[in-house]
């Protein structure tokens, strides 16, 4: 079964659940989620054993799809996260429920699905227009996903600040891909790259085309300045789609910028220095504007909502650091490698705010006041996330963050490297501040809080995820080189 | 498998299984005492032989090269021995207090052991980090003050010690940018040296890294101007982390600097003006420190402060840089280590009994506790630089280190220090006797009262107060595990 098979059928089976839903109403919500998260697991599985190149794709469909380990790893990426946040979706049913209309969940359970399609597909995508109609599957879906407990009005703020600034961002987008059409007469991204290499190519219109797509994709990753509307869209979305906003949408959109800047900064690239000097501001500017503001923020749903914006922030730096021969990652790989460090924590750290929001608990910094003594496995798994997060050594994040500050140093970005360097300690200051009042327990007379064994069971899998990828990497490294070790190897 | 490897794990899988709800002192003790035979064999194994030995490296990464590699030569032996001494001893002299204590010193240890036996840049930072971790929310949770002072205290240490960390790991990205040869990038501490012999840098250059890593490794000993965070956390931090924090986790930035700092950039040091400056920041250490500490009025400002000063000697010997003052430099290290948490466990006892450290409220307490008294007396004098116990022998070394090119007549900028570092010894024992006195001598003040602790909680402090003796009558026993030349 070709790997384009399975994402066809994967947006099928979403399909399927929305019309099931429809037309039997009195089908149980639990059915629903069990189908779909057996359902994108079997695809899981399906995608590992899959043939894993190119040629093995149907052949209409090869002009716009390719399989590079950078593809295959987002994909991979994409059925992970999507399992994890439909299993989150089912365990936080009971309390979301109470905000969506005649307490039904249906489409929490297939749109997730189409989403994936859209991601898996973006990664593969080789030209603008495959970007664009996936960018847009997943983008119109998270619409719906991010308002969907319409009685609250957080929820519903939300999702109106999401729909106006996504449907903003995306015209941005088209109009930076028309410029950039305009340019090189192209949509293809190695057709861009051999026009960006031609000095006959006009500089101006190509530079235009290309700061205008990179401010649409901005709002997509949530770049500084176009980072504005992340704090209230994450605070107002259901948790488990915050989740997904922040690891899947995330990951989306970075694969799109590791494909157009490769296109972009192309050896001998005429707009390659602008665009490089702009990701470095755009890099510095957004992990600071994501790490100060942190800093004074009550509501931990909010502070992880800042804390993603700089985590986006040290993607673009790791963006702008293009190959140095003294690394074994691209770019792109580096990138890659952080997204896959930051998936277990950042979704365990929104696993432990489903949980507790399940228990009757609020998102507050308040509400954390003692969780050590109300459950100590929890706490100390949330202390593991939140020092992942942070950047500490011998965790998960470091590594990331650490590969960040090799590739900047390497290439004497200086001030990019103070600012990474500022707000990494910023960080150490907000995510401490959360774990310390995990462990605070004066004053808190509260009952025990109990999870369910799979729910232990998940989040100590992250938790192992996080401990793991700190310490042994090799392996991962290993699927985001295996491409160039084949190149080397012919 | 190295033996190393199943030290550095003992204490960190015991601390997850208190945590997990193991009986916590059963398990702490037994893991911690299992360590130190391990140790222990392990330096008897070492006895006599040089360079780096039990040595095991698991690969991690492959480019930038990164490997979870063990290896312990004698003066990684000698800081493992003082963290398990010291760790038995501050968890053998917890007494009723929740599962939290346990599972701090353990990763506090545990971190400390595994930031010692490392040979690979990144682990020997990584460990150190997680010790840090423990430290911080023990004083900020349950530190010896009220709630919004402790938090206060522990985000001051925090802050500087997170400072410090930057600036350090700032220093080791660029040693590892500009020794890592030509093709690939690596943490490995012995290619890192390699490399470092093979091409060295010019002298100016080695300066401004051993700057660097003077200034990342100096605050997270306390050096001065970067010292202000340490006696209220040590004053504040629960008894057992006060022990294991200034007794053995302090002394990772020193041996940073030995480890790492002195063989990469080995003309670093001697440049004038890094030099210079670490001179006067030393001197600031043991002149301006020793008198904070003799203007202290209560016992746990004394101790905590008698501490940061105490670190000047050891950076002075690592000025210095000669073979004789670098190993009177770690014998500084171990004889500190001890006596500070020898002091530091007995003080927390005191206020535990008492209610109070201040020294006009206290008083003749060597007529009910006897033994008590003499414990302290082997801290005290040992801090002092009594012969006999362990600190002489090192300060001793460290002394006539600086004097090895004496020649009479000129005196260089080292051998001044010297000279204004001694007047150091007398202020030592102008605070430390008057603490002995005001606490112990006299009649005993009325409504205070105590009494020796029984022998099992004594133990801790007496297998502290023996080290000190034998390795004070003995330092060869340490100086042999240094044979190689530094």
């Amino acid at each position: 079964m070709s790997v384009f098979t399975i994402e066809a059928g994967l947006a099928l089976l979403g399909l399927a659940l929305l019309l099931l839903e429809a037309f039997k109403p009195g089908i149980s919500r639990q059915t629903l989620g069990l189908t779909a998260i057996v359902g994108t697991t079997l695809a899981l599985v399906l995608f590992i054993f899959a043939p894993h190149d190119s040629a093995s794709q149907p052949g209409f469909i090869q002009p716009w799809h390719q399989l590079d380990s950078l593809a295959l790893f987002y994909k991979g990426f994409a059925l992970v996260i999507t399992i994890l946040v439909l299993w989150l979706t089912l365990q936080c049913a009971p309390y979301l429920t109470r905000y969506t209309v005649d307490g039904k969940l249906a489409e929490m359970f297939s749109l997730p699905l189409i989403v994936c399609a859209g991601m898996m597909w973006m990664a593969s995508a080789r030209d603008l227009v495959t970007v664009f109609v996936a960018l847009e599957l997943v983008t119109v879906s998270f619409y719906v996903l991010v308002a969907f407990a319409r009685k609250s009005a957080f929820s519903l703020e939300a999702g109106v600040k999401y729909l106006i600034l996504g449907a903003l961002s995306t015209g941005v987008l088209v109009y930076g891909i028309a410029w950039i059409y305009g340019a090189t007469g192209t949509m293809s991204f190695e057709g861009i790259a051999k026009a960006l290499a031609n000095p006959a190519t006009s500089k101006t219109t190509a530079l235009f085309g290309a700061a205008v797509l990179l401010c649409g994709l901005g709002f997509k990753v949530a770049a500084a300045p176009f980072h504005m509307w992340v704090p209230d869209v994450y605070q107002g979305a259901p948790t488990p789609v915050t989740a997904f906003l922040s690891v899947g949408s995330k990951a989306a959109g970075f694969v799109v910028l590791t494909r157009a800047l490769d296109a972009f900064l192309v050896e001998g690239s005429i707009i390659g220095s602008e665009i490089q000097a702009l990701l470095l501001v755009v890099g510095s500017l957004t992990v600071l504007l994501g790490s100060l503001p942190a800093m004074f923020q009550t509501s931990v749903k909010r502070l992880l909502a800042y804390s993603s914006i700089s985590h986006a922030g040290y993607l673009l730096l790791a963006l702008a650091c293009r190959e140095s021969a003294r690394f074994d990652l691209s770019s792109g790989g580096v990138v890659a490698f952080y997204l896959a460090t930051y998936l277990p924590m950042t979704v365990l750290g929104f696993l432990g705010l489903g949980l507790m929001r399940a228990n009757g608990l609020g998102e507050e910094l308040k509400d954390f006041t003692g969780l050590a003594k109300r459950n100590p496995l929890l706490a100390l798994l949330m202390t593991l996330s939140f020092a992942s997060l942070a950047g500490l050594p011998l965790t998960a994040g470091f590594l990331g963050k650490l590969f960040v500050f090799l590739g900047l140093a390497d290439h004497g970005y200086w001030g990019a490297l103070s600012c990474a360097v500022i707000a990494a300690a910023a960080g150490f200051y907000y995510y401490f501040k959360t774990i310390l009042a995990m462990y605070t327990t004066e004053g808190t007379d509260v009952p025990a809080l109990t999870f369910s064994f799979p729910a232990r069971a998940v989040a100590g899998a992250l938790a192992l995820a996080i401990l793991i990828l700190g310490v042994y990497p090799k392996p991962l490294q290993g699927v985001l080189t295996s491409d160039r070790a084949a190149v080397v190897a012919k | 498998m190295s033996v190393l490897e199943l030290i550095i794990a003992l204490p960190l899988l015991a601390a997850l299984a208190v945590w997990l709800g193991a009986p916590a002192r059963a398990a702490s003790l037994g893991a911690t005492f299992i360590n130190l035979i391990l140790v222990f064999y392990t330096a008897v194994q070492y006895w006599g032989k040089t360079g780096l030995a039990f040595t095991y490296s698991r690969p991690i990464l492959e480019n930038p090269s990164l490997s979870f590699a063990v290896g312990a030569d004698g003066i990684s032996l000698i800081l493992a021995l003082l963290t398990t001494l010291v760790m038995l001893a501050a968890i053998w002299q917890i007494e009723d207090r929740p599962p939290i204590f346990y599972v701090s010193s353990l990763l506090i240890g545990g971190g400390a052991l595994g930031a010692f036996l490392t040979t690979d840049v990144f682990f020997i930072y990584g460990f150190h980090e997680l010790a840090l971790i423990p430290t911080f929310l023990m004083i900020a949770l349950h530190g010896r003050a009220e709630p919004a002072q402790r938090k206060a205290v522990a985000w001051k240490a925090t802050i500087y010690l997170g400072a410090g960390s930057l600036v350090l790991l700032a220093g080791l990205v660029w040693l590892v940018l500009e020794f890592s040869g030509g093709s690939k990038l690596t943490f490995d501490l012995e290619a890192l040296r390699n490399q470092a012999t093979l091409t060295p840098l010019p002298a100016a250059k080695q300066a401004q890294i051993f700057f660097v890593l003077l200034l990342g490794f100096g605050s997270l000993v306390s050096l001065f101007p970067f010292h202000s965070w340490a006696a209220p956390a040590y004053a504040t931090a629960p008894t057992p982390v006060a022990m294991l924090h200034s007794g053995v986790l302090k002394k990772f930035g020193l041996y940073g600097l030995i480890r790492i700092a002195l063989p990469l950039l080995p003309q670093g040091a001697h440049v004038e003006w890094v030099q210079n400056a670490l001179l006067l920041m030393l001197l600031g250490n043991i002149l301006v420190m020793g008198l904070v500490t003799i203007h202290a009025s209560r016992l746990d400002d004394t101790l905590a402060n008698s501490s940061v000063m105490h670190m000047g000697y050891i950076f002075l010997g690592i000025a210095a840089g000669t073979e004789i003052a670098l190993k009177g430099a770690v014998i500084l290290m171990f004889a500190h280590g001890i006596s500070i948490a020898l002091l530091f466990g007995l003080c927390g006892r005191m206020r535990n009994q008492l209610g109070t450290l201040e020294y006009n409220k206290l008083g003749g307490l060597a007529t009910h506790a006897p033994a008590f008294t003499v414990l302290f007396a082997f801290g005290a004098f040992a801090s002092i630089g009594l012969p006999g116990l362990t600190n002489f022998a090192g300060e001793v070394m460290i002394f006539l280190g600086n004097f090895t090119d004496f020649k009479v007549g000129v005196l260089t900028n080292l051998q001044w220090t010297v000279i204004l570092a001694l007047w150091g010894v007398v202020m030592s024992a102008v605070y430390m006797l008057r603490a002995f006195r005001s606490i112990f001598h006299g009649s005993p003040a009325t409504g205070l009262f105590m009494i020796d602790p029984a022998f099992s909680q004594r133990v801790p402090f007496i297998l502290l107060a023996t080290t000190l003796l034998v390795t004070g009558c003995c330092p060869w026993l340490l100086l042999n595990l240094m044979k190689s030349a530094l």
